[in-house]
């Protein structure tokens, strides 16, 4: 019975959603269509009532471990715990697609709830969002069918892949698509801004691409962390492929934070914003089709379907070709135009932009470019770290050397010299920085002194524009924290590539080794029996003087249901320096071989994360909360009273 | 796509295999795991470092657990043991894996774009945003 309600409720949310698109472009091509708009608004609250339904359906069926549901039977078991039945739902391909609509569904119901910029921009960005939502329903219902039954039912589930029974990574597909979608409505507003001619969309859809931002990077850095404590060699970002295809949207999402800026603060960059915006949604969509594709094989692809790829890559052609060609058609349209000094925030920001675009071309290139010169002519490359360290990184470099300028500098018109001034004594922590990493730790190298130089170069910004700006409202510290937070994330990185120690023993009961600062004494492995594997658990006694500090229990676990193997890494953190222990083979006669690391400021490196994201939070909450507009001179007057 | 990697593995080991029955031990003696003259472990963990392990996902062979990792990280060590230089170590393990081996890609004709392209773009956004500032400026006199 559930699983033909979810069907019906997936069937009804795909009418919905047609009726929304239809009605959102009428309503917002013809000034008149009241009756089409109210139907866009309303439809939007329909599609998610509806896929909210079909969701909870499947969620239930997980719930419930009912295995007549091909779903179901794949990617569950009856004794997997609670939490990994729930994110088994979106553990899997149809789930996640569904996860996906639900989330458009969502941001639509938002847009319509808001009504941002006027009635008939939200009208249109609702139509395009219908269009998005219906495309996407489809797909599932043709080809990804969450529903699918099967007959006789399995007794038992085929588990879960165990790489994904983690806390870390069930959080982490939602914050990513919240990241991913999200783009979607910044997306839409612009399509819809093209469609009207109307010029107040950048500060309609600003709520939308913070909260896609700040989602974005959570997504990115709890992924991270996942890979860091799961993969067990201490690594926090390897330029996989999966990876890239999240960092790609996180960077022109940034670029677009400050394009959007420039627009609506002094009418600057219109078309650029623009086409920022259909950019990052397409760059969503191109990371999905990677992932979800197997067009790169990894833990992310559930699906290796030829015809669900050709479908989604007929869907991403539609939606990038068809703004494209709107975009190409309405642009030259729209009035530009703005004046600016050379010096000026308008200046900075487009510096800001052209550094990011040329940050995301390289990671771009990197992760495409070994698929298309094997197709080309069957040359095998790889593009690893090496790569980007020497492209990504000089290009992040020079745009993080620019970044305290941007604020200092005035809108229209700004003082270079007087921001130089004031910039001196981050100049001067700075200096100190880079001195106290030569003077205090070995060995030494030019990165991590460059790094620390650089991090102390933009925290010491940002507590200089903490001062000046005392007690002006939390909203005004957003920039300011971001900004800072890359400072602690650099930190992080620079800690730990360079400094970071290790150590493979083999130990036998009762041995004791050294790793960094630490002595560690093995104390042997008993086996352990967990809901729904058996695992070999290391005991290891972190050693102070005689006593025992603590005790650390890496284990290597067996996952039955699914016949394969994992390890869980035991962490032992002062918040500045981690000690991370992965237990190894069994060498027989009680002997194991113990991996251990200590990695100086890892946990800096998520902490810059989380700060980046409070700074997106602050703005966030400052544009909610006070919506009014201090000064605008490019919104009109429609955009303005519905505000 | 799996397939066609799976396949490609299985060919490359069924190649591989006669040709060196028993990849870590063929042409020297094992080597330890570790060197005892740090320079020289730094050396030979920083050459693995440069080196995919190719059943792996986008790990390195000095990162990775697997049965292939371990025989190349034992063949580097033979080969620095043998006072072979990185290059030539590099050299060797291209003509028997291929460029695929290789983190970093190689400077070749084929792969001018891929290491230029980041610095094209650089170049023309700073042109284009050159231009527009120009004429944002010109606006304002």
């Amino acid at each position: 019975m559930t699983g033909e309600l979810g069907q019906l409720a997936l069937c009804f949310a795909l009418a919905l959603a047609l009726v929304m698109a239809v009605s959102g472009l009428m309503g917002a091509l013809r000034p008149s269509g009241l009756v089409a708009r109210r139907t866009a608004t309303s439809s939007a609250m329909g599609l998610l009532v509806f896929v909210g339904l079909a969701f909870g359906t499947l969620t239930y069926a997980f719930v419930g471990s009912d295995f007549s549901i091909m779903a179901v039977a794949n990617n569950s078991h009856t004794l997997k715990p609670l939490v990994y039945k729930i994110s088994g739902v979106w553990g899997n391909h149809e789930g996640s697609m569904l996860l996906w609509v639900l989330v458009l569904a969502l941001y639509a119901a938002l847009v319509a709830g808001l009504q941002r910029g006027g009635e008939r921009l939200t009208s249109g960005a609702l139509g395009v969002q219908g269009l998005l939502a219906a495309a996407f329903l489809l797909f599932i219902l043709f080809t990804s069918n969450p529903f699918f039954r099967l007959d006789p039912a399995p007794f038992e589930g085929a588990g879960l892949n165990p790489l994904l029974q983690d806390p870390g990574l069930a959080m982490h597909p939602p914050m990513l698509y919240a990241g991913y979608v999200g783009l979607s409505a910044a997306f839409s507003y612009a399509a819809a801004a093209l469609l009207v001619g109307e010029n107040g969309w950048a500060r309609a859809a600003r709520p939308f691409m913070l909260i896609a931002w700040i989602a974005l990077t959570c997504g990115i850095a709890l992924g991270s962390w996942w890979a860091y404590y799961e993969l067990g060699w201490g690594g926090f970002w390897g330029w996989d492929p999966v990876e890239n295809a999240s960092l790609m949207p996180w960077l022109i999402a940034t670029a677009l934070l400050h394009s959007a800026l420039a627009t609506e603060k002094s009418g600057a960059f219109r078309t650029w914003t623009l086409l920022l915006a259909i950019a990052g949604f397409s760059l969503s969509l191109i990371g999905t089709f990677l992932v979800r594709s197997g067009v790169l094989s990894s833990v992310h692809a559930f699906a290796s379907d030829p015809t669900r790829g050709f479908f989604i890559m007929v869907l991403i052609a539609l939606a990038i070709g068809g703004a494209l060609a709107l975009f190409a058609w309405r642009a030259p349209t729209l009035q530009g135009g703005a004046a600016f000094d050379t010096v000026s925030r308008e200046t900075a920001l487009l510096l800001n932009n052209v550094f990011l675009l040329a940050a995301c071309a390289c990671v771009f290139v990197g992760t495409l470019y070994p698929l298309v010169l094997d197709a080309v002519n069957g040359t095998k490359i790889s593009v690893g770290p090496p790569y980007y360290a020497l492209t990504f990184a000089p290009i992040f470099f020079a745009l993080l050397l620019l970044v305290p300028f941007g604020p200092r500098l005035g809108w229209k018109r700004g003082d270079l010299k007087a921001a130089w001034r004031s910039l001196y004594p981050a100049l001067g922590l700075a200096a100190v920085a880079a001195l106290a990493v030569l003077a205090i730790v070995a060995p030494r190298t030019l990165a991590a002194t460059g790094a620390f130089a650089m991090a102390g170069w933009l925290i010491g910004a940002s507590f200089l524009e903490i001062r000046k700006r005392k007690g002006a409202r939390a909203s005004a510290f957003a920039a300011v924290l971001a900004h800072a937070g890359l400072g602690v994330t650099l930190m992080g990185v620079a800690g730990t590539t360079a400094w970071r120690s290790e150590a493979l023993t083999v130990l036998a009961s009762g041995q004791m080794m050294t790793v960094g600062p630490y002595t560690l004494r093995f104390d042997g492995v008993t086996r352990e029996q967990g809901p729904n594997y058996i695992a070999d658990r290391a005991h290891v006694a972190l050693m102070d003087g005689g006593k025992v500090r603590t005790m650390l229990l890496p284990e290597h676990r067996f996952y039955p249901a699914e016949g394969q193997d994992m390890n869980d890494t035991a962490i032992h953190t002062t918040g500045l320096r981690d000690l991370y222990l992965a237990l190894g083979d069994d060498r027989g006669g009680g002997r194991f071989t113990l991996r251990a690391y200590v990695s100086p400021l890892a946990p800096l490196i998520w902490l810059g994360g989380l700060v980046m994201a409070l700074g997106g939070m602050l703005s966030l909450w400052g544009r909610l909360r006070a919506p009014a507009p201090e000064q605008e001179p490019a919104a009109p007057a429609v955009a303005l009273a519905a505000e | 796509m799996k397939a066609v990697i799976a396949f490609l593995l299985i060919l490359v080991s069924a190649l591989a295999a006669p040709a060196f029955p028993n990849t870590a031990s063929a042409d020297a003696p094992a080597v330890a795991d570790t060197f005892s003259n740090p320079a020289t472990e730094a050396r030979a963990r920083n050459l693995q470092r440069q080196l995919r392990c190719l059943v792996c996902q986008g790990e390195s062979i000095d990162e990775s657990g697997s049965p292939f990792a371990a025989d190349v990280r034992q063949l580097v060590r033979q080969q620095i043991a043998q006072g072979q230089s990185d290059q030539q170590i590099e050299d060797f393990l291209v003509a028997r894996y291929g460029d695929f081996i290789l983190m970093k890609p190689p400077v070749q004709p084929d792969t001018w774009l891929l290491w230029l392209a980041p610095f094209l773009v650089l170049g023309a956004g700073g042109a284009v945003a050159w231009m527009t500032v120009k004429k944002a400026a010109s606006r304002r006199v």
